[in-house]
């Protein structure tokens, strides 16, 4: 296991290096993301005037607090709490995240699928698991909401936070077909006769 | 006793905003059962992180989690109480949609086809109240589940038939937890209701994946199910957040209903770690905020 750690934005480069079981800490820059979010970018065609390039995005929709803008809330938004969510649901945006904006890493619970290790594949990127209901430490790690873009779709809006520290994250699914949860997968689908076998099914 | 409901609407905020901030002693001892057992290092160190998160959340006064959930408000009237009940379920609503806007919290309520939010916690039918009874004089209880997305999304029904018999019941409820894997934050409480028919089964299991840690099923047979699938749950190395480990349900918690001679349904709804819960009890000394 080894610990990295990426002031944003990164290159292809810097993300083939990592492995799974690798650490990672991030610093400066991030941006939050949501079902809703990716379903206007994809589904419905809309764009942003944010740039993704080279950038990690979290799947979260954050609990914020409107307040006039000011050098430390340029937006006129303060982060309340902020966590991530379930990952799986925004499977099918991976490889549209990384080939139209150029986004290199995808924070978030609980696993990706087949076609975003794929994705991380071809066009390299990775995994990055946060522990999910973790939001009340992880918000300790955000400094500030430096821009906000489509929020008419708030909480699903997309946020640029100002990150420090921003870590340890686990590298889960990496840019060479690795991927923890299919290890653990393949591990619990073996031991489920026994789980059964142990409470007397089919006895 | 006469209810007095501008208590009821503050209470229901408080208990939101409680919910969200302080989990119930039950969930934090479980965790450090969880803990003393857990062999995975990986494992191990998400379960100290969790733990940690716990403490972070009430030193900074901070949500636990930022996902408000969907409210769910269970109202145990006892006896001798006198309440209005349009008005006692206004007021529970007039108090979630404080607590969102006063707080504020992250409304995750939308209207299930325009999906539009109206930034309330509130919507058609939410917040979800249950209202039941008790023999308790003078007591009315109230009870807040802020209950998340993520492991909700985890709720599962199949009508097995008799000839699937318990085994049925058994392998539906293992092939569930393999399914859900880490997308339902484990460790999890596993809901599991058995019998009834389907909207009643699938109640059970959210009555089942909401109760405290330690709490025992009230019928023998469904008691030796949950002992059995507590224990075998916890064989299968899914682990803290799916990532490996023996910590992949604090419990399996079971409730059991009668069902039809031709009927053997099988209900699994999840809760995550994150097990929040709190209580207010109404009483002619007051009320009294727990959980």
């Amino acid at each position: 296991m080894t610990e990295h750690v990426f002031t944003m934005p990164v290159s292809e480069a810097d993300i083939r290096k990592l492995k799974i079981g690798d650490h990672v800490v991030l610093q400066d820059t991030l941006f939050g993301i949501r079902d809703a979010t990716l379903i206007h970018l994809f589904d419905h065609g809309r764009k942003t005037r944010l740039d993704l390039n080279g950038h990690a995005v979290i799947h979260t929709a954050p609990n914020v607090k409107k307040v006039p803008v000011s050098n430390s809330c340029p937006v006129g938004y303060e982060q309340v709490c902020i966590g991530t969510t379930t990952s799986q649901r925004m499977e099918r945006f991976t490889r549209p995240l990384m080939e139209r904006d150029g986004v290199r890493m995808i924070i978030g619970k609980g696993g990706l699928g087949e076609e975003s290790a794929k994705a991380f594949q071809e066009l390299g990127g990775v995994y990055l698991a946060i522990i999910g209901g973790t939001a009340a430490l992880e918000t300790t790690w955000i400094k500030q909401i430096l821009d906000v873009d489509m929020d008419d779709l708030n909480p699903e809006s997309l946020w640029q936070f100002r990150i420090k520290d921003f870590g340890p994250l686990l590298v889960a699914m990496d840019a060479h077909g690795g991927s923890l949860y299919d290890a653990v997968r393949s591990n619990t689908d073996n031991k489920r006769a026994a789980a059964l076998a142990r409470m007397g099914v089919g006895s | 006793m006469k209810i007095d409901l501008e208590a009821v609407e503050e209470t229901a905020k408080l208990l939101y905003i409680r919910a969200l901030k302080v989990l119930p002693d039950d969930i934090k001892d479980g965790f450090k059962r969880l803990d003393a057992n857990e062999t995975d290092a990986t494992g191990k160190s998400i379960l100290a992180t969790m733990i940690q998160n716990i403490d972070v959340a009430e030193d900074t006064d901070n949500l636990l989690c930022q996902d408000t959930g969907i409210p769910i408000y269970n109202i145990t009237i006892g006896r001798g109480i006198e309440v209005d009940g349009i008005d006692l379920k206004s007021a529970i609503r007039k108090g979630c949609a404080r607590a969102t806007k006063e707080y504020p919290l992250r409304s995750s309520v939308v209207h299930p086809v325009t999906r539009k939010n109206e930034h309330t916690s509130c919507g058609r039918r939410v917040p979800v109240i249950n209202i039941d009874f008790s023999g308790a004089k003078d007591e009315l209880v109230i009870e807040m589940i802020p209950k998340g997305s993520g492991s909700e999304n985890g709720s599962f029904l199949k009508m097995c038939i008799p000839a699937d018999g318990v085994d049925g019941i058994k392998t539906f409820v293992i092939d569930k937890v393999i399914d859900a894997g880490g997308k339902v934050c484990p460790p999890t409480i596993v809901g599991v209701g058995v019998g009834g028919t389907a909207d009643l089964c699938m109640k059970m299991a959210k009555i089942a994946a909401t109760r405290a840690l330690g709490s025992v099923c009230e019928d023998r047979e469904g008691a030796k199910l949950e002992a059995e699938l507590s224990d075998a749950v916890n064989t299968l190395g899914i682990g803290p957040q799916g990532l490996g480990g023996d910590s992949t349900s604090f419990a399996v918690h079971v409730e059991t209903a009668a069902t039809h001679i031709t009927m053997n349904p099988v209900a699994v709804n999840i809760q995550c770690h994150s097990a929040r819960r709190a209580k207010a009890t109404f009483t002619p000394q007051g009320v009294e905020i727990g959980v």
